[in-house]
């Protein structure tokens, strides 16, 4: 692993914040499309409570659209979507955080109010929305960068603090949108460690969009490979060691090699 | 250091070939001119010392009408500005009006002001006001529009309110776009103010140039019109520092 990852990561010492029971995510024949267009075709999948649900597919496949639908801000055509037992959108809305595909830290503010931001909308003062989006930045090896502005930080280091963001919303369900597609090789494989161990400090159910089967197979419980528009699932994957503590170990173990080769076998078959 | 030493130098040369141009009777010459219609800056800076309380008495009418009428004109601006962003409706109803309206020159209504809003500061503070709150109206609303459609996404995800989306995102997002827009105003505010004048006014800079010319004191205009430009330049240098230091991340 590389030197820096754990320079910066999650410190297991510090004291652990509240658990979350966790909410399980269920989609059940869901397909939307936009006007004519056909973007998801009756899809079901599932998530337990806390468990990480991958979505791997070609590029323009719908998997944004899906976690829109997933975080309540579109309603599907028709199926449903359940989180917990919330329903409808403005109830999936209140159980579900989404962390774009580009950071979006609002540049006005510091690295710790744009974390904060969440409790500043539900109306909590500044002073103990800040207190608490700090105690996230020491656990998650942010310390010492909450007063800078997201211009001066490493393109890592803002993922982190979007990624913080929205873990600091105390949602139970998270859906990030290809998180480190952005990022280059190495601030990629080392996030992909940060975000595992940060996963497993304080577990979330998450649903993870990504075009990286490897990024997929080594966070997620579960990956579901879908295919070119209009989206369905090509083959869903067990991964093999998910989060396991050693990244680059995890990822050349054969059974993982394995997995990545049916992975991007179904992606393939899945965009003709 | 050479940001500021060069145009400094090249405006130093001007001057100094507008005193020789302007001393030795050239230019007077050129044109067939009485030399007394030519004076030279040490002749406008003389009047400039010489007028000293006339001068600033008409140019603190003057910058009154500038600062209050632009200060109505932002208000004003960003009051639309602001007002067109819930109402959608409203917005493309008023929205390409506006923007056409800024092909018209205003000035030309000036008359008709002075005769609605009667002599006095009012109708000077009306032709100001109407020239900076359409370049800044515009700029608000287009500013408030500008936001990336991913951070509303985003922002929604994390609870924002319609108000708070409108606080904490648009409205800081719509800054620079204000700034411009207030930019464009500043520069145009002291033009509005001396038309005011010129239609009908019993002081201020702009009446003090338009009576100098008829008295053919040209020292005395040319002091007049350098105490206007130094308004001008510093309404727009104090609009560009305060977008310095509020508009940090840009």
């Amino acid at each position: 692993m590389p030197a820096k990852a754990k320079e910066f990561g999650a410190s297991a010492a510090l004291p652990s914040l509240k658990r979350y029971d966790g909410v399980g995510l269920s989609i059940r024949g869901v397909a939307h499309s936009y006007g004519e267009l056909r973007t998801i075709e009756e899809l079901d999948l599932e998530a337990p409570a806390n468990g990480v649900l991958g979505l791997v597919g070609p590029s323009g496949c719908g998997k944004s659209t899906l976690l829109e639908l997933i975080a309540g801000l579109q309603e599907p055509l028709s199926g449903r979507i359940e989180i917990g037992d919330a329903g409808d959108g403005s109830g999936r809305l209140a159980h579900c955080a989404l962390m774009p595909q580009r950071d979006l830290l609002l540049p006005w503010l510091s690295a710790i109010d744009n974390a904060a931001l969440a409790l500043r909308n539900r109306g909590t003062r500044r002073g103990s929305a800040r207190r608490e989006a700090a105690e996230l930045f020491a656990r998650f090896g942010l310390s010492g960068f909450e007063q800078a502005k997201p211009a001066e930080l490493s393109g890592g280091m803002r993922q982190r603090v979007a990624f913080l963001r929205t873990l600091v919303a105390g949602k139970p369900v998270l859906a990030l949108d290809e998180p480190f597609a952005s990022l280059d090789a190495i601030t990629r494989a080392e996030m992909q460690s940060w975000l595992a161990e940060a996963l497993d400090a304080d577990p979330r159910t998450v649903v993870l969009v990504t075009h990286d089967v490897e990024e997929a197979l080594y966070l997620c419980d579960r990956v579901a490979v879908l295919s070119a528009r209009p989206a369905r699932i090509v083959e869903e994957l067990s991964a093999p060691a998910a989060r396991a503590p050693d990244r680059d170990e995890a990822v050349t173990d054969p059974e993982f090699v394995t997995a990545r080769e049916r992975a991007l076998h179904a992606l393939r078959e899945g965009m003709r | 250091m050479r940001r500021w030493l060069l145009p400094a130098l090249l405006l130093a040369a001007l001057i100094g070939a507008w005193q020789v141009a302007a001393s030795t009777g050239a230019v007077a010459d050129a044109l067939h001119l009485d030399p007394i219609l030519v004076p030279s800056p040490a002749e406008v800076a003389e009047a400039l010392w010489e007028n000293r309380s006339l001068l600033a008495e008409n140019a603190w009418v003057t910058l009154q009408e500038i600062v209050l009428g632009f200060l109505l004109g932002l208000a004003l601006g960003l009051g639309v500005g602001f007002l067109l962003r819930p109402f959608e409706t409203l917005r493309l109803a008023a929205y390409p009006l506006m923007v056409a309206s800024q092909a018209i020159p205003i000035l030309v209504f000036a008359p008709i002001l002075v005769v609605w809003f009667d002599y006095g500061i009012g109708p000077k503070l009306a032709v100001v006001a109407l020239v900076c709150f359409f370049p800044i109206a515009v700029a608000t609303a287009d500013g408030l529009r500008a936001v990336d459609p991913e951070a509303i996404k985003m922002m929604r995800t994390l609870d924002a309110s319609r108000a708070q989306l409108l606080w904490r995102l648009e409205a800081p997002t719509s800054l620079p776009f204000v700034f411009s827009g207030a930019k464009i105003g500043a520069t145009f505010a002291p033009i509005g103010a001396v038309f005011g004048e010129w239609v009908g006014a019993e002081s201020g800079l702009g009446h003090l140039i338009l009576q100098d010319n008829a008295l053919l004191n040209t020292s005395r205009l040319f002091a007049a019109a350098f105490l206007l430009a130094a308004i001008a330049l510093s309404l727009y240098g104090l609009i560009a520092l305060t977008e310095r230091r509020v508009v940090t991340w840009r």
